[in-house]
């Protein structure tokens, strides 16, 4: 059995009026250890389908199933909970906290956490060491190059230790080199952490770096 | 509370904005603050006022004699207790900013009826001895300077000539809410001048004052004193000692009033200044809140951060607010005309009024900003660019 079984899932966003149909009737399944890279044109569907795998999002028919639970029927709350015990986000846009210090943004999820501050200190610096920042910990994000901050994103991302992480454009901000280093530390976690990463990217370079691509156009799988 | 570092540094993130709105709720507080203890100032004569004594004077004015014939007809009401009078003889101490009552009373009987000026009983023979004997409160006895033997100077107007008084005794307030800015003489003196300066004049009085031996029976005994002179000359209005500084202040207390309903309007632009703030502070950082919500904060999270946030600037500005407060209430009392409010003094009740309502206000203004953060759905709220 898949660890995430996307099932006849469909999406429509109203809009005012008018709906708009965004994902048709759309199955999907993606194996535990997975690394798999979602492209498509812009508008496809692609930031949609990894909002409803990562549960920040509900679909409106269909199922979304993880490690056996049925995400689509979790109350909000029970939702947010089980996105902080399995899931791992990365944006496009790092969405660090600007007034907190990198530490403070890596230790952030912990605080849902019921760890010692001590046990909280161990995984941040742990986590900020993987990432290659263990000498950046007391810099805010404005004293952080682009890569470095998306680094800080990934380390929050990873500091929880979940199952699951998702990328949404995570080098679409970034030059060259620092996108390089970013997928690098992802294939890293993929392989030596053994995390199923989901990543939604427009760049084929950064696409072969997963082990699978998969491609929407207009709401369908192709 | 784990996100208590979060709330700190998101109240300062941006430290001008956060400061003149905490300078601003100060202000407000601070406004808020003196205008109340103005207005309780203005009030405090009605806490003076004791149930058991009722006013009577002319039906028409205040300003208006009564005659002093009534004493004895008034004394023989059933209920009254003991009658005593007085008469606003004004007149100027120095100079007219210097703003205390000066009463012509009856010295056998005054501080019988008025048992909240404690007077020791020497300096209380003192005065009912000598013709030209005043009484003066411990008040203006230390604003003055003014001691036993004292000659006290007074150019009068309402009763014209040069007066002098010998200060023979200095009384003492029962408690804080006392008045302690009255000064007394013999209304006898002021009679026999007016004998032989203003004929005519004499034996007029300007109220009287009744001591009645059941509260309960205010109403009972008013009518029965305002019966007796009924379609007479000069009739009476009686009422009790409460209802007429009630009438007193509602007639010169327009302003007062006025100062009551601004103190409420302050509260208003406090909620305004902070709300204006925490919508701005929440608009900004609709993505952030979104990404909270993403990494498993929950709704009650978000309302501690937001409202920490909303409350840690209405508690420091009302802080900021209370401490300027005192300063401020000091310089204005100085610069009033002395002695014009008896009681002038920054009332617990007025800075606990004011930071209650900075709390309330801090948990309002957080109303809209929280109402949003949690109405925002994380898919739109990521989206946000602002
Ligand atoms: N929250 C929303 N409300 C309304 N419409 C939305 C919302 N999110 C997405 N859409 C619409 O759904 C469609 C797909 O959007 P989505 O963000 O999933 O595309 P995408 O493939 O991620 O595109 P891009 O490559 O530009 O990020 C678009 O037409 C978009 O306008
Ligand atoms: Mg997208």
């Amino acid at each position: 059995m898949s660890l995430i079984q996307v099932r006849n899932v469909a999406k429509v966003y109203k809009r005012d009026t008018f709906e708009v149909p965004v994902l048709n009737n759309l199955s999907l399944d993606i194996p535990e250890g997975e690394f798999v890279a979602l492209m498509g044109p812009s508008g496809s569907g692609k930031t949609t389908l990894l909002n409803l795998i990562a549960g920040i999002d509900r679909p409106t028919k269909g199922n979304v199933v993880v490690k056996g639970t049925d995400i689509s029927t979790l109350s909000e709350s029970a939702l947010a909970q089980w996105r902080s015990d399995n899931i791992g986000f990365i944006f496009q846009f790092y969405n660090l906290i600007p007034v907190l210090t990198a530490f403070e943004n890596v230790e952030l999820p912990l605080l849902l956490t019921k760890l010692s501050r001590a046990e909280r200190k161990k995984r941040v610096e742990f986590a900020l060491a993987v990432v290659g920042l263990g000498d950046r910990m007391y810099h805010y994000p404005k004293q952080l190059s682009g890569g470095q901050e998306q680094r800080v994103a990934i380390a929050r991302a990873i500091v929880t230790d979940p199952l699951i992480i998702v990328a949404d454009e995570p080098t679409g901000d970034l030059d060259r080199t620092s996108a390089e280093e970013v997928l690098t530390l992802m294939a890293r976690l993929n392989s030596e952490f053994k995390k199923t990463i989901v990543m939604v990217t427009h760049d084929p370079h950064a696409a072969q770096r997963a082990h699978v691509q998969r491609h929407l156009e207009k709401g369908d799988l192709v | 509370m784990r996100v208590l570092k979060l709330i700190f540094k998101n109240a300062f993130r941006h430290k001008l904005r956060t400061l003149l709105t905490v300078l601003g709720i100060a202000i407000a507080v601070t406004a808020f603050g003196l205008l109340r203890t103005v207005y309780t100032a203005w009030h405090a004569g009605l806490d003076m006022a004791a149930p058991d004594r009722l006013i009577s004077r002319h039906s028409v004015s205040f300003i208006f004699p009564l005659p002093y014939a009534y004493l004895d007809k008034i004394q023989r009401v059933p209920g009254v207790e003991m009658v005593t009078y007085a008469n606003w003889f004004q007149g100027v101490y120095i100079d007219k900013n210097q703003f205390f009552a000066r009463l012509a009373v009856d010295a056998k009987t005054y501080f019988e009826v008025y048992r909240e000026f404690l007077l020791p009983p020497d300096q209380y023979e003192a005065f009912k001895k000598e013709r030209n004997a005043c009484v003066v409160g411990e008040t203006i006895a230390r604003q003055y300077g003014f001691k036993l033997g004292d000659v006290v100077n007074i150019t009068g107007d309402i009763y014209p000539g040069d007066w002098q008084f010998v200060v023979r005794g200095i009384y003492q307030r029962r408690d804080e809410t006392v008045d302690g800015t009255q000064m007394v003489f013999h209304w006898e003196y002021l009679n026999e001048r007016m004998r032989t300066d203003a004929p005519g004049r004499d034996g007029d009085v300007g109220w009287y004052i009744v001591k009645i031996a059941d509260p309960n029976r205010s109403a009972e005994v008013s009518s029965q004193v305002d019966a007796l002179f009924a379609n007479s000359r000069a009739e009476t209005k009686t009422e009790t000692e409460r209802a007429f500084q009630q009438s007193f202040i509602a007639a010169t207390g327009t302003i007062v009033t006025a100062m009551n309903f601004l103190s409420f309007v302050i509260i208003g632009i406090i909620m305004l200044v902070l709300g204006n703030t925490m919508i701005m502070s929440a608009r900004e950082r609709t993505r952030e809140y979104a990404v909270l919500k993403t990494l498993g904060f929950s709704g009650g999270h978000l309302v501690g951060l937001i409202g920490g946030e909303s409350l840690l600037i209405s508690i420091a500005g009302a802080g900021v607010g209370v401490l300027l407060t005192f300063p401020l209430v000091e310089v204005f009392a100085a610069a009033l005309p002395k002695g014009f409010f008896p009681v002038f003094t920054i009332e617990p009740i007025t800075l606990t009024l004011a930071v209650l309502s900075a709390i309330t206000v801090g948990v309002t203004a957080s109303i809209f900003p929280i109402q949003r953060a949690l109405g925002t759905r994380i898919v739109d709220g990521l989206r946000h660019v602002g």
